[in-house]
């Protein structure tokens, strides 16, 4: 019984919050992985993005709201996502063709265009806050737990619950359906295939009569949908507030670069590698040990490896140690 | 004379613009504007070192200042004898442990063949290190932030005048860019870029998470200065003669002698802050003259042209036998370590350390804007970048107001709209520093003064 108290302990606290966490990081990585691998740059601008795409679901959703919509037992979030979407990516498309255009048909180097888009970095940042303000937002409507503790304690007679929040399905689910879709356009669809060969090989893919101008344009829409849903997902979770999305992106870089930047199923595994080391480093050990151990060998201490305070440092320095010993990432980066 | 006619035009209007601040909206404001943009100038020199001079990419430099800054409380703060023997040998014992496991590692790297078993030994070095210095410092910890932690809670620094913590924060900030620069600066640019924006922010995270060391978000308050207090100006004659002779004119002008006195307090109490806030600038103004004439000579000697070699074409500068992994390094820790005396420095002047103040955007990406706005390789052009950019982002929400008060003229005072705006004010200057940047790098990309190479 023991032994099963301990399972379901880390199942609630470890394994379940950072597949939730991975998830949502996966997102984000596969979103830079794409710009990186297709546009040939560093994006700086990435947790702004996300956050920019979830300003509008905020904005859709109360929207709804105020019409009486709602989606049920579901968040109305979930159905605004789709308007949201449709601005985001005429946004990434203007910024394109008046921003990053130029740079591309100038073949500037990979720096120039990483430092044009802090530009837009800022830029986006100014005009989220000009719209809906700094402040911590929370939009989530809808049933709030699947499985609460309590019922599950009652359910099964253990002592650990299991308590399983309905956006932590939402989210896995959902990045499930995007992430598989994603792969199946890449390797199935024409454009799929012609955008992997056009990061392979620019000039060649160039040579076979593959569109830029179209490849470009799939590159965004798809960036788009990615920075949206992920930016939803993570702030239906926690909450939004745009200065949180900029943090973010440290981490979500920390997941491209480790799974190999400019391959995406590295990108997505990476997402999950950081998510599961910052919260087991960071997780305080003692009540599962109060478990599996005789009472008489019970630890003192928490038995933790790092405080919580460090729970970003803990990805930064793995994504360190990834860049020395396999700059190319755990996955051979820099092919789609 | 004619050719830096450009420099001297642009260094007139900036300098014209901080007077109208003076005589608009006064002088106090006006002046900590300027001792601000003299420390941004410095932290643009190291960038710019880095930059302009080697073409090397720091997003770490928040973590620099942070040291600077942690210097400056080292320094100046008086120890705290009671924390000092509460916990001070465990401290001290991590220390040399840390010191012990750095050269056993070392010993290890250089006496073996590299194999298997001898990274599996150096992780067992670290990770056995690791566990006993936590169990050894754990309870010096507690003992230490245990002490007084309203007020201490902390190890304290030596004692010394702040102004020699300029140079430690340098010290400090060139040794942690001396770790950084051998493990991290074989990286591809957008790499570096990446790992050092990381590492600051895992530099942040221990500054602000020690407390024994740093205090924390407690923040450390009170700090020393090099310049008096206005409290004690305020009671000193010779200040107060100054004053009067100052403003001999307006106070004629007062007729009655009670009021007369009234009028000179404030002046006086005017005249006390602006009297400390000049001595800054006097203190940053030294600082600032000597970087650029060493920089100056440092880019137009043979080791400059050589770096500008190794930026333009670094496989070339290789093949000529120049050593450009250790150019780079030493250019690294030095820009560095410029950027750790404007740490210091700007803590002296705030006379406090607030670790939780530290963010990316204001620390490195703004003075990444500086660079590039101002010019990159050109020292006059990084200094200039400092002087606008500060003072756009301080002016900014003025201008914001002016501009949103200007288009929603027509509407009612309480409409949502203008509400609304008028309260987002301080984000325009976001949105300024953005589309700044993005027109810079799309019409000028070589700033406002581009780098000149003469040879003489």
């Amino acid at each position: 019984m023991d032994f099963i108290n301990a399972i379901i302990l880390l199942l609630n606290y470890i394994f379940v919050p950072a597949l939730v966490y991975g998830s949502q990081l996966a997102l984000g990585a596969i979103f830079v992985t794409l710009i990186y691998g297709i546009l040939r740059f560093a994006n700086f601008a990435t947790g702004d993005m996300m956050s920019f795409g979830t300003m509008f679901v905020i904005l859709f959703t109360w929207y709804l709201q105020s019409y009486g919509i709602s989606f049920g037992v579901l968040p109305t979030a979930l159905l605004a996502i789709p308007f949201a979407i449709i601005f985001m990516v005429s946004y990434m498309l203007i910024i394109d063709k008046f921003v990053f255009k130029y740079y591309r048909s100038n073949k500037s180097p990979p720096v120039q265009l990483a430092m044009v888009s802090i530009g837009v970095m800022f830029v986006t940042q100014a005009v989220v806050r000009i719209i809906i303000g700094p402040s911590d937002r929370r939009f989530f409507d809808g049933e709030k737990f699947l499985i609460k503790a309590g019922e599950f304690k009652e359910m099964t007679g253990l002592n650990e619950g299991l308590a399983i929040k309905s956006t932590q399905v939402i989210t896995i689910i959902v990045t499930l359906i995007l992430v598989s879709t994603l792969f199946w356009f890449l390797n199935k669809t024409k454009t799929g295939k012609s955008m992997r060969a056009y990061s392979d090989n620019e000039d060649l893919a160039l040579l076979s009569g593959i569109d830029p101008k179209k490849i470009v344009m799939t590159t965004w829409v798809i960036a788009g949908i990615l920075a949206t849903i992920g930016g939803t997902l993570y702030g239906l979770d926690k909450s939004f507030k745009p200065f949180t999305y900029f943090n973010n992106m440290l981490p979500i870089f920390a997941a491209a670069i480790v799974g190999g930047i400019g391959n995406p199923f590295g990108a997505f595994l990476g997402g999950y590698v950081i998510a599961f080391s910052e919260i087991l480093l960071t997780y305080a050990y003692k009540k599962f040990f109060m478990y599996i151990l005789p009472e008489s060998m019970e630890p003192d201490g928490l038995i933790q490896l790092l405080s919580t305070d460090y729970k970003f440092a803990v990805s930064f320095s793995i994504l360190v140690i990834v860049l020395l010993y396999r700059p190319s990432g755990i996955f051979k980066g820099k092919v789609l | 004379m004619r050719k830096n006619l450009n420099v001297i035009a642009a260094y007139s209007i900036m300098m014209g613009l901080i007077i109208l601040v003076g005589i608009f909206q006064s002088w106090n404001i006006a002046l900590s504007i300027f001792n601000l943009c003299l420390i941004s100038a410095v932290m643009t020199m190291g960038a710019n070192i880095q930059w302009g001079y080697a073409g090397l990419i720091n997003f770490g430099i928040m973590g620099f200042t942070a040291l600077g800054g942690l210097a400056a409380v080292l320094i100046s703060v008086n120890p705290v004898q009671e924390a000092w023997s509460a916990g001070g040998t465990n401290i001290l014992l991590s220390l040399f442990l840390i010191i012990g496991i750095v050269l056993a590692v070392r010993f290890v790297l250089k006496k073996y063949q590299k194999t298997k078993i001898r990274n599996y030994v150096i992780a067992a070095i670290i990770i056995s290190g690791i566990i006993i210095i936590r169990l050894v410092s754990e309870p010096g910890i507690e003992a230490i932030e245990e002490v007084n932690p309203a007020r201490t809670g902390f190890l304290g620094g030596l004692g010394l005048p702040i102004i020699f913590s300029w140079i430690v924060g340098a010290f400090f900030a060139g040794g942690l860019a001396f770790v950084i620069g051998k493990v991290a600066l074989g990286l591809r640019a957008d790499y570096l870029a990446i790992a050092t924006l990381l590492i600051s922010e895992i530099v942040i995270a221990i500054i602000k998470h020690e407390d024994w060391l740093t205090r924390g978000v407690k923040n450390v308050i009170g700090l020393k200065r090099p310049a008096p207090y206005e409290v004690n100006l305020q009671q000193t004659d010779w200040f107060i003669n100054l004053v009067e002779k100052f403003n001999s004119g307006k106070l004629v002008l007062i007729s009655d002698i009670t009021e007369r006195q009234a009028a000179l307090n404030q002046f006086v109490i005017e005249g006390s802050s602006i009297f400390v806030k000049l001595c800054y600038s006097g203190l940053f103004l030294v600082v600032v003259i000597i970087l650029l004439i060493l920089t100056q000579k440092a880019l137009y000697s043979p080791w400059g042209r050589m770096m500008r070699a190794i930026r333009d074409n670094e496989e070339a500068a290789n093949a000529m036998g120049k050593n450009v992994v250790k150019q780079h390094l030493l250019i690294f820790v030095l820009g560095s370590a410029i950027v750790g005396i404007a740490g210091a420095m700007l803590v002296t002047q705030d006379g406090l350390f607030t670790p939780g103040s530290y963010r990316p955007l204001r620390y490195t990406f703004l003075i990444w804007v500086m660079v590039i706005v101002g010019g990159s390789g050109n020292n006059f052009g990084a200094i200039l970048g400092g002087f606008v950019v500060w003072f756009l982002w301080i002016e900014a929400a003025p201008i914001g107001l002016y501009l949103v008060n200007l288009t929603t003229a027509g509407l009612d005072d309480t409409h949502f709209l203008k509400v609304h705006l008028i309260e987002s004010v301080p984000y325009f200057r976001f949105l300024m520093m953005g589309i700044g940047l993005l027109l810079i790098m799309r019409y000028r990309p070589k700033g406002i003064l581009p780098e000149k190479i003469e040879i003489k």
